[in-house]
């Protein structure tokens, strides 16, 4: 029999170590990653003339950065690497790429998507204006480029990562004017119980809090709204909490409220997906092991569920062997049930993380006709909502259709939860009814066109 | 670039190789490993202007995600800043040439 063809998608923590249990096993799989370097979102790698060190980059986490880089560096020719290659397609077992405007094909027996994630966003007043940033691209102006985003800057949204990016600009020496988070601080108490399954990360909480008081950094809980100010580029914020109004001077906001997964490859791919009442958002339908509904197609990592780094590790390597096993190849039963046993830990850790930082559905919500939703198109609430209860859209798809929110050249990355509670509340209906943006091909666009015919 | 002000600032990691690149027919210094989104950004407060009238765009996500980067190249081409790094020659406008936008998915 040949070799099973196993192609890889993502060479973060999940498809690092999916590629890693696939050499193990003697097969040589493609990875795949749009990056240039390999590491993902929280192991990325600074461009190779950067000095930096791994403790000054990854700090807590630098053991086990180094562990992964050195690890994926380890694969020599064992893998078949393919960087700065997008795939923006799947059919019939076959996956579709761009790679510096030239296309290609792979064709696959399995295919484990570890995509990862991007911020997940709720719109706010300003929030198109330059100096507002995402959380995420706040750290990677720290991370890749050494860069901060303004020269006092206000962090603006809730979860784990609102904390550290403040931390780690903190300690960067970066004047941090202030930390705003919309959750109660009362909701971080009420989920210790959960989040005492990982308690290493319970007290790394913790401690950057502490961190934040003793730098005099404010943190504000319970935020209400934020309207971001300024004409041409960022002046303040003005805050709204149960109490009272603020103005922040600013001339720069990272925002994000968690994360969302990347998983438009999975919806191209036709596996079912459910809708997950804790995060309020549709997620693709996998067993503990990873598999979807659709032979042959496994997902890894937080591109299936956000369950942070470790759990990405852990999931990427029970992939691989239940996509091995499903192909025939016989594996370890006992080391099957050790990293399902690992999973339902980080799975508990998750539901700690979503009581403490819910996502604040009522900013949506409750957002004034007069902001953008689509950062892509410029389209405001105000005539989403119009879309939404005069075209009798009462399905996202055909709002998007209508007002073409989701539409936009961000595919709906960034407006899609947003977007779904407005209409939701423009129409009075659940949350879950209102359904999803459906991915399309290409799941993003080609920079810079494409040199030869694509396959249709 | 009509340079209001700068929104990035350098935090270190200054010691790279100088690498000039052309910003709406201006050369521009940037460094070595910059992307061309930190290139523009730690001298002006813009990439470009948004097509839908609402004013300035600076980029968002620095991930290749948003597409909030665009920038074009003399020849028409679209290139998004947070993932293309700075090479010498590159030339790039903060605005669409004549006739350019929209391109044809
Ligand atoms: C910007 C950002 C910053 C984060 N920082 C932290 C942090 O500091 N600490 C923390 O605990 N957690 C952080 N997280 C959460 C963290 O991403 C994850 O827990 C962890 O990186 C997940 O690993 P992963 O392998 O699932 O995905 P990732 O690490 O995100 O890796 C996914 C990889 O897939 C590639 N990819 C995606 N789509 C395609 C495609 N279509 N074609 C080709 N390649 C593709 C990407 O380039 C990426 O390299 C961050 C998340 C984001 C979005
Ligand atoms: S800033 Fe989002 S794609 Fe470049």
């Amino acid at each position: 029999m040949a070799a099973p063809r196993i192609v890889v998608v993502g060479a973060g923590p999940a498809g690092t170590r999916a590629a890693e249990a696939l050499v193990s096993s003697g097969i040589r799989p493609v990875v795949i990653d749009e990056a240039a370097r390999s590491g993902g979102q929280i192991y990325r790698r600074q461009p190779p003339n950067f000095k930096r060190g791994y403790e000054k980059l990854y700090g807590f986490d630098a053991q086990k950065a180094l562990g992964l880089h050195q690890c994926f560096d380890g694969f020599g020719d064992d893998i078949d690497y393919r960087p700065e290659t997008s795939v923006w397609n799947v059919r019939d077992r076959k996956l579709y790429t761009v790679c510096r405007n030239r296309s290609g094909e792979v064709e696959f027996d399995a295919a484990i998507f570890a995509t990862g994630a991007t911020d997940r966003l709720a719109p706010v007043k300003g929030w198109t204006l330059p100096g507002c940033f995402s959380l995420g691209g706040s750290q990677i102006a720290l991370k890749a480029q050494a860069c901060s985003i303004g020269k006092r800057v206000a962090f603006f949204g809730t979860g784990p990562l609102l904390y550290l990016i403040a931390y780690q600009y903190a300690k960067a020496g970066v004047d941090v004017a202030a930390v705003i988070d919309t959750s109660p601080f009362a909701n971080q108490a009420k989920a210790i119980p959960l989040l005492a399954a990982r308690p290493s990360l319970l007290a790394r909480g913790l401690y950057f809090r502490a961190f934040l008081a003793s730098k005099r950094i404010p943190v504000h809980s319970g935020a209400r709204s934020v309207e971001i100010v300024g004409s041409d580029r960022v002046r303040a914020v003005i805050v709204r909490t149960a109490g009272k109004t603020f103005e922040i001077e600013t001339d720069a906001v990272g925002t994000g409220f968690h994360l969302r997964s990347e998983n438009q490859l999975a919806d191209l791919a036709g596996c079912s997906f459910l809708f997950d009442h804790l995060t309020q958002q549709w997620r693709p339908n996998i067993d503990q092991d990873g598999r979807t509904d659709r032979a042959g197609i496994y997902l890894a990592g937080d591109g299936a569920r956000i369950l942070g780094a470790d759990a990405a590790e852990t999931a990427g390597r029970l992939a691989a062997i239940g996509a091995m096993r499903d192909l025939g190849l016989p594996q370890s039963e006992d080391e099957i049930r050790r990293l399902r046993r690992q999973m339902q830990r980080f799975e508990r850790f998750r539901k700690g993380l979503l009581v403490a930082f819910p996502w604040p559905e009522a900013l949506a919500r409750e957002a004034t006709d007069d902001v953008l939703v689509c950062r892509c198109e410029a389209i405001t609430v105000g005539s989403l909502r119009q879309t939404a209860v005069h075209e009798d859209a009462l399905e996202l798809n055909r709002a998007k259709a209508f007002s073409r929110v989701g539409m936009g050249r961000c595919q709906g990355r960034f407006c899609g939860s947003a977007a779904a509670e407005i209409v939701a509340a423009a129409r009075d209906v659940n949350l879950a009814d209102v359904g999803r943006i459906r991915g399309q091909a290409p799941i993003k666009p080609f920079p810079g066109g494409i040199d030869e015919e694509v396959a249709a | 670039m009509e340079a209001s002000q700068r929104q990035l600032i350098r935090l270190g990691e200054t010691n790279r190789q100088e690498v000039i690149v052309v910003v709406d027919g201006r050369n521009v210094g940037a460094l070595e490993g910059d992307t061309l989104l930190t290139a523009v950004l730690v001298q002006a407060g813009r990439l470009r202007v948004s097509e839908f009238g609402d004013g300035s765009r600076a980029g968002f996500c620095l991930m290749g995600a948003c597409q909030d980067c665009w920038m074009w190249t003399a020849d028409g081409r679209r290139i998004r800043a947070c993932t293309t790094f700075v090479a010498p020659g590159l030339s790039v406008l903060t605005y669409p040439k004549e006739g350019v936008w929209p391109l044809p998915e």
